[in-house]
């Protein structure tokens, strides 16, 4: 095991498999020479070269139509989208074209791409460099949708993002990139579409993603000390495919499900949970489901407002007090 | 280019060009008949009087070359080799259709023919050309990929970021534009800043101004052969703006009512196909060639069309077929 950084973790994963197949290329703005705005591309440039690390002009359309062409005709591209809240100036390729070709060509086109982005509030960048968007991207049939937590997840969900033969899209929590954690030595390959359960406890399970993951095992942990509530903690990981199967058993073992999202309020990935539990395991609940999100605004930007509006520790705690107590 | 004197080409490429045009010009007649028997649901584009552009090319190129079109894609399919009965049964939602009756007239598809799709939102298989070109240029292949669409194209974002993102790379890509004058129901020149849509804008990535004759096969052959062969060889992007005029509306719930009276008239004395036939007549090829040429065209769109209808219907189990590379459409477990 190696202590990596979330963002060496990414070029670790990039890495790995660049190594291992010759058709994985990578394009994207700053990727390359600059090793990336976020320090998450670093060394890639120096090793792979500019033939297969490809500096862009600042073009998302060009960026994502570019890795689809390439993928529909023999190479395995990763395309970087600097902020995932970018994507909404090329998301007719996401929406309309990755994820419907397959589809609608009936299977003569397969897309097997992979697009990175930096996603997620605390860096008081403001609301359209800081959002959640994973959550638009899970409502378009026909595109894998993945968000790591720690640094093991993300070299491992990278690399088999880039294996995936389908468009897998990789959310990656911007304030989580200096975070350390333990990766695996070797080769590391992680499984798409299965949440992981961090720590098992009594009371209630607690559905969590990316940096609210760090949230939810911090808040279970004053919950148990401090208030005597046992939680489950479960990361996601994936939302496209959804490991319905780990949610609703651990849900149904606590009989209370709490989400916690960095979404704004309407139509998050928790309510799509919510949904499915209510629909599947109505019976197994003892009370109510908690959904913790951001509110329904655009994120501000300055310390204290940031930090007030998505989903803090305390604030978790405090709404599983009041909800469970 | 010098379009007063006939150019110097074999015979077997011209009646090859002919022949292409005829296949078009047939086909797409019957899908119009077909509409108004209600046999063909929904919408579709039609590229009557356009023949020549995707014949042009679709004769130029080598089998495995990269072809992208839009949703008036039917004629740039077929150019590609892809069957009428596939084309003709996509259209009326029948099994034997290129999707299996999934995409419909605005997505024809034909991989094994280099007919990599046909692309509904403007603009958007600009930058998917150029990555099929990188990967082209990735593996080596002299593989070129030849990108049509229409002039409101060319007012689009995506436009402009195809072809700057091309011409850095040097990437072995063909952008056409077929000018036919009109951008759905209003005339181009209304809504743009300069005359020519797509040369006109040329020189804002490097690139020669390139205008021909759209309804000049021969044209439009010689123009893609030299413009491909510089790609293939590594000489980077070309954008051809093709002159043109679609016989017909828009789309299928078009009269084309906004075109100025008699423009349809000049245009028609234009006809790609009746210049050609001409040509081919001035050149010594005998009538009886052409006129069997013509009947055998018309027999395998009626023979098409009879496959096309005899087909059944998609089954419903292939609703839930296809969105991932394992087949299935599953999103959860």
């Amino acid at each position: 095991m190696a202590e990596l950084t979330y963002r060496e973790a990414v070029a670790a994963g990039i890495a790995q498999e660049m190594r291992r197949d010759e058709n994985v290329v990578f394009l994207g703005e700053d990727i390359g020479a600059a090793g990336g705005v976020f320090k998450a591309t670093v060394g890639l440039f120096e090793e792979f070269g500019p033939r297969r690390i490809r500096d862009t002009p600042i073009s998302e359309q060009a960026i994502l139509g570019a890795a689809m062409g390439a993928a529909m005709t023999g190479l395995k591209p990763i395309a970087e989208i600097m902020f995932s809240d970018f994507l909404a100036v090329c998301w007719d390729l996401v929406a309309n074209e990755i994820a419907k070709t397959r589809y609608m060509t009936d299977g003569q086109i397969t897309l097997p791409l992979v697009i990175r982005t930096a996603n997620g509030a605390g860096s008081r960048f403001g609301a359209q460099h800081s959002q959640s968007v994973e959550n638009w991207a899970m409502a378009i049939p026909g595109i894998k949708v993945i968000a790591p937590a720690f640094p093991a997840d993300v070299k491992g969900l990278i690399a088999a993002a880039i294996r995936d033969p389908d468009p897998v899209l990789v959310f990656e929590q911007k304030s989580l990139y200096a975070f350390k954690g333990e990766v695996p030595d070797g080769e590391h390959v992680e499984q798409i579409g299965k949440a992981k359960v961090l720590r098992h406890g009594t009371d209630c399970t607690i559905v969590a993603l990316a940096l609210m993951v760090h949230r939810a095992l911090a808040a279970a942990e004053i919950l148990e000390k401090e208030h005597g509530i046992s939680c489950t903690v479960v990361d996601v990981r994936s939302l496209v495919p959804l490991d319905t199967v780990t949610i609703l058993a651990e849900v149904a073992k606590t009989g209370r499900l709490v989400t916690i999202e960095e979404n704004p309020r309407l139509c998050g990935w928790g309510a799509e949970i919510a949904s499915i539990v209510a629909d599947e395991i109505f019976w197994d609940l003892d009370g109510p489901i908690i959904r913790i999100t951001t509110p329904h605004i655009p994120l501000p930007s300055a310390d204290l407002l940031e930090d007030n509006t998505i989903p803090s520790v305390e604030r978790v705690v405090r709404e599983i007090r009041e909800k469970i107590d | 280019m010098d379009t007063s004197k006939p150019m110097i080409l074999g015979n077997d490429i011209r009646l090859e060009l002919y022949k292409m045009q005829l296949d078009l010009r047939y086909c797409e007649k019957r899908a119009y008949d077909l509409f108004l028997q209600n046999l063909i649901k929904g919408t579709s584009h039609l590229s009557l009087g356009q023949e020549a552009i995707a014949a042009g090319f679709g004769v130029a190129m080598r089998p495995d070359d990269y072809t992208f079109c839009t949703y008036r894609g039917h004629a740039h399919t077929l150019a590609r080799g892809a069957s009428m009965e596939g084309v003709l049964g996509e259209l009326m939602g029948r099994q034997c259709g290129l999707l299996g009756g999934k995409g419909g007239s605005m997505h024809l598809t034909d991989v094994t023919k280099g007919a990599m799709g046909s692309y509904a939102i403007i603009g958007a298989h600009l930058p998917v050309a150029a990555g099929a070109a990188w990967s082209a240029q990735y593996r080596g292949t002299e593989q070129v990929a030849v990108c049509f669409f229409g002039d409101g194209t060319t007012n689009i974002g995506a436009f402009h970021e195809a072809l700057n993102f091309s011409v850095i790379w040097k990437l072995p890509v063909v952008y056409v534009c077929e000018n036919n004058l009109y951008m759905e129901y209003t005339p181009i020149r209304s809504v743009t800043a300069v005359d020519h849509p797509a040369a006109d804008r040329a020189s804002a990535y490097g690139l020669e101004k390139i205008v021909v004759d759209g309804n000049d096969a021969d044209e439009v052959y010689h123009t893609a052969v030299k413009y491909m062969e510089r790609a293939r060889k590594g000489g980077g992007p070309a954008l051809i703006e093709c002159m043109t005029y679609r016989h017909s509306g828009h789309s299928r719930a078009d009269p084309g009512a906004y075109r100025p009276k008699g423009e349809l008239e000049r245009w028609l004395e234009r006809d790609p196909i009746k210049i050609y036939r001409e040509r081919l007549l001035g050149l010594g090829i005998v009538e009886a060639t052409l006129t069997d040429l013509e009947v055998e065209s018309m027999r395998k769109v009626d023979v098409a069309t009879e496959t096309a209808k005899g087909s059944p219907v998609p089954s419903l189990d292939q609703i839930d077929k296809n969105v991932w590379a394992d087949g299935s459409t599953a999103w959860r477990n």
